[in-house]
């Protein structure tokens, strides 16, 4: 056995995007033990509850992320909605079902061709961006946004998509859903990728549920907790099936993402089928008072918005438990036995988004 | 459409012991959370089975140590550390304690305090 | 459009932003965008960089990191401030743990408005830098030296945003 020693990892290194901190415990070449260091990003943006009214914090909450944006401000709008008891049209919450489907075919198109570039294969990291801008031009087509949309409000959402324009959505994704087969097939066949992710951080069923995992860490370890079943928006009208996967290891995390991306064109397939006339907004008048914890199922996983208002316009208190900051103590758990050259690999296997993680 | 959440008020005390009793229910942990109410620090620890959620909450001053639930479920150490940070709680027997270093924020207990910037 | 001798090479610094802008600067490395085509290469090092592009605003914990990287880069260099919270802080303005834009720290040569800013207006921004690269390139060369935009007055902010 050798002598341990610790590697610093982060917060700048080439395969993170954003700045993370974790102090690896070596022996040899296999990690004993991580510890996780965060911060550098935080922002405090809950606080500024206390400066803006209600209607207006919707777009601090959008930007709480740029990546899972739309389903943050759709969970915050919810959460004040179920306080106030108000009930949105029903083609309000199939809008809502299908830009929160979009958003998260960007957000896993997005990461299947971060992964792609951390083990290597960057033609396959242009392929995969290549494919989200189709999903990107859809959004900026129906919302006037790219990444950030401030579409979703208190009560509705600001803006309705034209019958044409979702007959050409659904045309849109057919050919997408074409393309998509030949990239899917690299992460779920290709003998390279195959190599390197089986067996690649471990983590074991029991661990992933009652260490907190959410989202595709923990259905790739088998549980199946998939938010959207709540039946929250118009999900409850439709028909899917979450993907779920077994073997707990990187290749388990990527195969969940890669299959989900075409559960969520089903979903919006079936939204644009099912979805009826009709406003898409409510008015909202009057503010907040009583407490509610909304949850909805982002493409990282589940996310919390907790609410407290106490009838007046600025809330006492808005905290998010973002899916990257509950990932966090799995992600320690599985780098546990782990090579160091795979620490890079099994990091980007959660998904992490730190600017969600640390507000 | 509108749900039925149930909060469950219990003493600091027999925190741990119930939230043992969650864990051998099949709960999973999903969040804790610090809100100012006042001179009031209420503590939600808000559990999962089956997506029906319990939440128990504890009322504490900011001079209560509340004790650590991260012998029960592990992963409570980022929460815990973050109400520490945060809020300026004292919690003992964490199994992974930063001792203040998690966000290492700009002003101290940010959420505990009232803050005037310059220029809003 | 500046005349390039070199092939540019540029560095991001995510400062605390919220992701879209960063995101967007990637978009721009790929096939839609292609900002490859005027020879610019996204680099992690420092030593290796002529332009600096920062997102998010500063905050106590990453200035030292950003004027680190800033006095590493070798001379000329620009600095590029993409979106409004590399620009002033944007909506997190107020937030206690956000002290403002990055030019209170570094020289800043392109604010690039927008929150997300758009591909397209990021392109923008740092084809002007290379105008400004190629500027100070020339006045090094000829043994001229340029005066610096002084830290917190911008040389140039560009009006509204998105």
């Amino acid at each position: 056995m050798g002598k341990q020693i610790t590697v610093p990892f982060g917060p700048q290194h080439p395969v993170l995007p954003e700045p993370i901190h974790l102090d690896l415990v070596l022996e040899d070449e296999t990690v004993v033990d991580a510890i996780p260091s965060i911060g550098y990003v935080h922002r405090g943006l809950e606080k500024l509850v206390e400066k803006r009214e209600y209607p207006e914090y919707i777009y601090v909450a959008e930007r709480i992320c740029g990546i899972c944006s739309y389903i943050h401000s759709n969970t915050y709008a919810e959460c004040i909605e179920q306080i106030m008891h108000i009930e949105i049209p029903e083609r309000a919450q199939y809008l809502r079902t299908i830009w929160s489907e979009y958003s998260r075919l960007h957000s896993h198109l997005l990461w299947l061709g971060l992964f792609a570039d951390g083990m290597g294969f960057e033609s396959v990291f242009m392929n995969a961006w290549r494919l989200r801008e189709h999903i990107l031009d859809d959004m900026e087509a129906t919302t006037g946004g790219r990444v950030i949309q401030g579409v979703c409000k208190v009560g509705g959402v600001r803006k309705d998509i034209a019958p044409e324009k979702l007959d050409e959505m659904l045309k849109g994704l057919k050919n997408l859903e074409h393309e998509l087969h030949d990239l899917t097939d690299v992460f779920l066949n290709d003998a390279s990728v195959i190599h390197r992710l089986k067996g690649a951080g471990v983590l074991k069923t029991e661990d992933a549920y009652y260490l907190g995992a959410v989202g595709p860490t923990a259905r790739g370890s088998g549980v199946p907790i998939d938010i959207r079943q709540t039946g929250y928006a118009a999900y409850g009208k439709i028909n899917f099936k979450p993907v779920v996967e077994s073997s707990g290891d990187s290749y388990a995390r990527c195969a969940v993402r890669a299959k989900e991306l075409y559960t969520s064109i089903d979903i919006i397939e079936q939204c644009i089928k099912k979805i009826p006339e009709g406003p898409v907004d409510v008015k909202v008048t009057g503010a907040p008072d009583g407490e509610f914890f909304a949850r909805a199922e982002q493409p990282r996983g589940e996310v919390v918005h907790y609410i407290k208002g106490n009838g007046k316009k600025n809330l006492v208190r808005h905290r998010v438990r973002t899916p990257t900051f509950t990932n966090i103590p799995p992600l320690v758990t599985l780098l546990k036995g782990c090579q160091l050259a795979d620490v890079p690999i099994v990091v980007l296997s959660i998904d992490p988004c730190i600017g969600c993680a640390e507000r | 459409m509108a749900q039925e959440q149930v909060t469950v008020p219990i003493s600091v005390g027999e925190l741990v012991e119930r939230t043992a009793q969650m864990k051998k229910n099949g709960c999973r942990l999903v969040q804790i959370g610090c809100t100012k109410v006042g001179d009031d620090y209420e503590i939600n620890y808000l559990f999962d089975k089956e997506f029906a959620l319990t939440n128990l909450r504890i009322t504490v001053k900011q001079d209560t140590v509340i004790p650590s639930v991260s012998s029960v479920y592990f992963g409570a150490f980022v929460y815990e550390n973050e109400i520490h940070d945060l809020y300026g709680i004292a919690v003992t027997g964490m199994n992974i304690d930063f001792g203040g270093h998690f966000y290492r924020t700009t002003i101290k207990t940010p959420f505990a305090v009232t803050i005037t910037k310059e220029g809003s | 459009m500046a005349y390039l001798q070199k092939s540019p090479w540029l560095i991001h610094y995510d400062a605390s932003s919220c992701n879209g802008c960063d995101i967007e600067i990637l978009a721009c490395l790929t096939p839609m965008y292609d900002v490859e085509r005027f020879g610019i290469i996204n680099t992690g090092n420092p030593k290796h960089a002529d332009i600096f592009v920062v997102t998010g605003s500063v905050n106590e914990r990453n200035k030292y990191v950003i004027k680190n990287i800033y006095d590493q880069m070798p001379d000329p260099k620009v600095v590029v401030a993409v979106g409004v919270c590399a620009t002033s802080g944007g909506v997190f303005r107020e937030c206690y743990n956000v002290s403002g834009g990055v030019d209170m720290i570094i020289p800043v040569d392109v604010y690039v408005p927008g929150c997300a800013a758009r591909p397209e207006s990021i392109i923008d921004g740092i084809v002007k830098a290379l105008g400004i690269l190629e500027e100070k390139r020339t006045a090094a060369v000829m043994g001229v030296t340029r005066e610096q935009p002084a830290p917190a007055a911008p040389a140039e902010k560009p009006a509204g945003g998105a």
